[in-house]
């Protein structure tokens, strides 16, 4: 039994999901669901699409090379079984697995970086421009002071019946 | 030259069936129509034809049923005498004979009758004479209906009849009913002949064929035979006599020494001594069968005596032959049921005949031209030194020790057995693992971790790549501990700043949101003027508070806007005339009445008030009344030539009726009608 990739999406296929696919030519597709398999049969390049790790790669927003990579490497020769090798791997695997889940956030960390400066200055020049649907310009002339309660319409009695009278 | 192919014959149809096939073909395949009026040779010609087509017809097929029975004599004697032991050679021929005649007296009547046609001055005689000539033979047919029957159930008959090939390699089983001569035929072929303990199972020739040094082999079960006169035989013996007499074949004479089919020994014997004539030139084995009852070794000296007999009348026609007096292979022991020595029956029969055939061919003129087609080359010895084939030592060690090994190895099917068979044990298929230590044997690897395949990470070194990474790692923590990122340089919003902030985005969210709904619903929604305003959207209230919100003091604005409606306009001098008399009352009066004048006048105001048509009010969009007059004109005029066609609006195209009949149709009282 082997967790497959996507060829799609890139995530793992577990056993008893997806649908595999074989062309002519003997390549097969792997797909861990129905969405990637319709993407594909659509002819998208998952280089494209951007939910995809293939698009995240190519486009740094994942981290592409690391040594915690190279651990996990498709071998085609079986090895002869060994109690001690095998129980460090599956120690080793976990630590494996630590080491690249803070790195990944490293990356992360180091992407996001610079990006509050920009919200700040975003919302700054969003204040500046659109201060108009909240404020009308007479009221901010009258007074710096932006803190203006609001004020129920109350026209005058007399005013208000002579104006039924009128009509 | 009929193969011997039997099946290939067609069907003979019996007489009636005869009769209504040939008289519906000459219906079908001839003209039918005939007037009285035509002239006398085309009658003539016509019913000619008929009593003509008729006679051709049965003509073929009668000579098809002659040609395609076999002519005994020209057919190989075995086959011939088969067919006279099963069928009576005479009456086979009389019936054919018959048939013969038939197709003559037919051909004669067509003669006499086209002859006497060639006269007839009518329609009726022509007819009558044709009627008359198809009767006689049909009269002719009906009278061989008998012999067309037997020939059929002849030709059904031959038809199973096995394909034996009297040329080839054959070995020809015989004996007394129930020995074991059709348990033999099934144990060396294919043929799946019935064994019952009831004499005579076998009733009539059954073929099996089997393989030998690559040479195809027909093996011949022939019924029992029974030891009397040759004039009181049955027809099933008599095939096996006719097979014995006719086949050149190996023959296996099978004795049953245990005395199980019900016949002794003696009664064998003698039948062996009464058909030994038939055995001329043939190669002869004697047979024991059932020796898993009897062994021969038992047997009592008479019959020890008895069949001794046999087996040198048996070495007799071997030494006839040519062959060495080895009498090894004359008398032979085998039993059915345990299948001892069945092999070696079979194999000793087709050696002997083998032998034989080549004897025959080598003496034959035409084994020269074979012989010079071949040249068997020896290569000279180049010195007397003898190379015997080399193999080495270890192998010859390794087979020695694999014999002695094979017998004393236990086998797992042998473990299996012990262990309650083979749906109780499963075999532990990790036994023989090699591995470094002994107790990993039953070890279970996990193949999936937290979503990797443990498979892809096996690595003898992978505790020293581990350490090198958790060096890295280190390394990284200690450089990323160093730069500190101070992201907080800058200006902040204030509290206020960021309340306002939000509730322009608040707004602009409403914004879009309220635009997506009008985009979607455009299409269905009819697009109404401002002034027909149902949801009451655009209310002097709702201004007031939106510019209040803004932060404006909206009293002027709503003041301003109340005074421009439309609904005060053009009301004021009334209005103002009423107000004077109200006031001169209502002093006086309480609230109320003016209550009730506010909701007299109110409902007038509800009321629709005409007006001259050139008006322009000021929500239209008019510049003045003069143009508004033009636009009312212009829209009439654009809708006159419409309404007059009856149409409901300018995208009214149907056409009620596409083709009314009182244009299409109808004659005109006066004129022509050459255009609609």
């Amino acid at each position: 039994m082997r967790l497959e990739k996507c060829w799609f999406c890139s995530s793992t296929i577990y056993p008893g999901h997806g649908i595999q696919f074989v062309r002519n030519d003997a390549k097969i597709f792997r797909f861990c669901r129905s969405k990637c398999h319709k993407n594909f049969k659509m002819k998208r390049n998952p280089r494209k699409v951007k939910w995809t790790k293939a698009y995240r790669r190519l486009h740094g927003k994942d981290m592409t090379q690391d040594s915690t990579f190279e651990f996990e490497r498709k071998r085609n020769r079986p090895e002869r079984y060994d109690r001690n090798v095998t129980e460090m791997t599956l120690k080793a695997i976990k630590k494996i697995d630590k080491i690249r889940v803070t790195r990944e956030a490293q990356h992360h960390k180091m992407r996001m970086r610079g990006k509050k400066a920009i919200e700040q200055e975003a919302a700054i020049k969003e204040l500046e421009n659109s201060i108009n649907l909240v404020k009308a310009p007479a009221a901010l002339q009258q007074g710096s002071e932006i803190n203006l309660p609001k004020i129920k319409v109350k026209v005058s009695q007399s005013q208000a019946v002579g104006e039924r009278m009128e009509e | 030259m009929v193969q011997y192919n039997f099946k290939k014959i067609t069907v003979v149809p019996s007489g009636k069936d005869f009769i209504d096939i040939i008289l519906s073909r000459t219906q079908r395949q001839t003209p039918t129509v005939v007037h009285k009026g035509y002239p006398i040779s085309r009658l003539r010609e016509f019913y000619m034809r008929k009593v003509k087509f008729t006679q051709q017809n049965f003509h073929e097929k009668l000579s098809a049923i002659i040609d395609e029975f076999p002519r005994l004599d020209d057919i190989h004697p075995f086959y011939g005498d088969l067919l006279h032991v099963l069928y009576n050679k005479d009456h086979y021929k009389l019936a054919l004979g018959q048939v013969n005649t038939a197709r003559n007296i037919v051909g004669k009547i067509a003669k006499d009758y086209v002859r006497l046609l060639k006269y007839g001055d009518s329609l009726y005689r022509c007819k009558s004479l044709k009627v008359a000539a198809l009767g006689r033979m049909c009269t002719v047919i009906k009278r061989i209906s008998p012999s067309l029957a037997y020939l059929e159930q002849i030709r059904q008959h031959m038809a199973r009849l096995p394909s034996i090939d009297p040329n080839t390699r054959t070995i020809l089983i015989c004996g007394y009913p129930n020995v074991g001569k059709s348990s033999f035929m099934n144990k060396i072929t294919r043929a799946d002949v019935d064994v019952q303990p009831y004499a005579f199972t076998t009733k009539s020739l059954f073929v099996g064929h089997t393989d030998y040094k690559y040479l195809r082999y027909q093996v011949i079960d022939t019924p029992g035979i029974l030891d009397r006169p040759f004039e009181d035989r049955n027809i099933i013996e008599m095939c096996s006599i006719t097979a014995l007499a006719h086949l050149k074949a190996a023959v296996l004479f099978f004795l049953d020494i245990s005395g199980s089919c019900g016949y002794s020994i003696e009664q064998q014997a003698a039948l062996f001594h009464s058909i030994k004539s038939l055995f001329m030139n043939k190669p002869l084995i004697v047979v024991c069968n059932k020796i898993d009852l009897q062994p021969l070794e038992g047997l009592s000296e008479e019959e020890m005596k008895l069949v001794m007999e046999m087996k040198t009348e048996a070495v007799k026609t071997v030494l006839a032959q040519g062959g060495d007096s080895n009498d090894e292979e004359v008398l032979l022991t085998m039993s059915t049921m345990t299948d001892e020595g069945v092999i070696a029956v079979k194999n000793a029969a087709c050696e002997r005949l083998l032998n034989q055939r080549v004897e025959i061919k080598m003496k034959s003129k035409k084994i020269n031209d074979c012989l010079n087609r071949f040249h068997v080359a020896i290569p000279k010895p180049r010195d007397t030194k003898e190379r015997p084939p080399c193999i080495p030592p270890a192998v010859l060690e390794a087979r020695a020790k694999a014999n002695e090994e094979k017998g004393k190895r236990k086998l797992e099917k042998d473990l299996e057995e012990e262990n309650g068979g083979a749906g109780v044990y499963s075999a532990n298929l990790r036994k023989h693992y090699i591995l470094a230590d002994e107790d990993w044997k039953e070890d279970i690897m996990p193949e999936i971790l937290d979503g990797h395949n443990v498979y892809d990470f096996v690595d003898p070194d992978i505790l020293l790549r581990l350490e090198e990474l958790e060096q890295e790692e280190g390394l990284h923590l200690e450089a990323k501990a160093d730069e500190e990122d101070f992201e907080m340089d800058g200006k902040e919003l204030t509290e206020e700043e960021r309340q306002l902030l939000a509730e322009i985005r608040q707004k602009k969210n409403l914004l879009i949101q309220e635009h997506r709904m009008k985009k979607s619903t455009a299409e269905s929604r009819p697009i109404v003027p401002r002034k027909f305003d149902k949801d009451k959207k655009y209310t002097s209230e709702r201004m007031g508070r939106e510019l209040s919100a803004l932060g404006i003091d909206p009293s002027k604005a709503i003041d301003r806007a109340r005074s421009r409606s439309v609904t005060r306009r053009g009301r004021k001098r009334e209005r103002s005339l009423g107000r004077e008399g109200a006031d001169g009352e209502a002093m006086d009066i309480d609230d109320e009445l003016s209550n009730k004048k506010l909701r007299t006048r109110s409902r007038s105001r509800s009321r629709s008030k005409s007006r001259p048509p050139g008006e322009v009010t000021p929500g239209e969009g008019f510049k003045d009344s003069a143009q508004k007059l033009k636009a009312i004109r212009i829209a009439k005029k654009s809708v006159k030539v419409r309404n007059k066609a009856a149409r409901k609006g300018e995208a009214d195209r149907v056409i009620p009726n596409l083709k009314p009949k009182h244009l299409f149709s109808g004659k005109r009282s006066i004129g022509k009608t050459t255009r609609r």
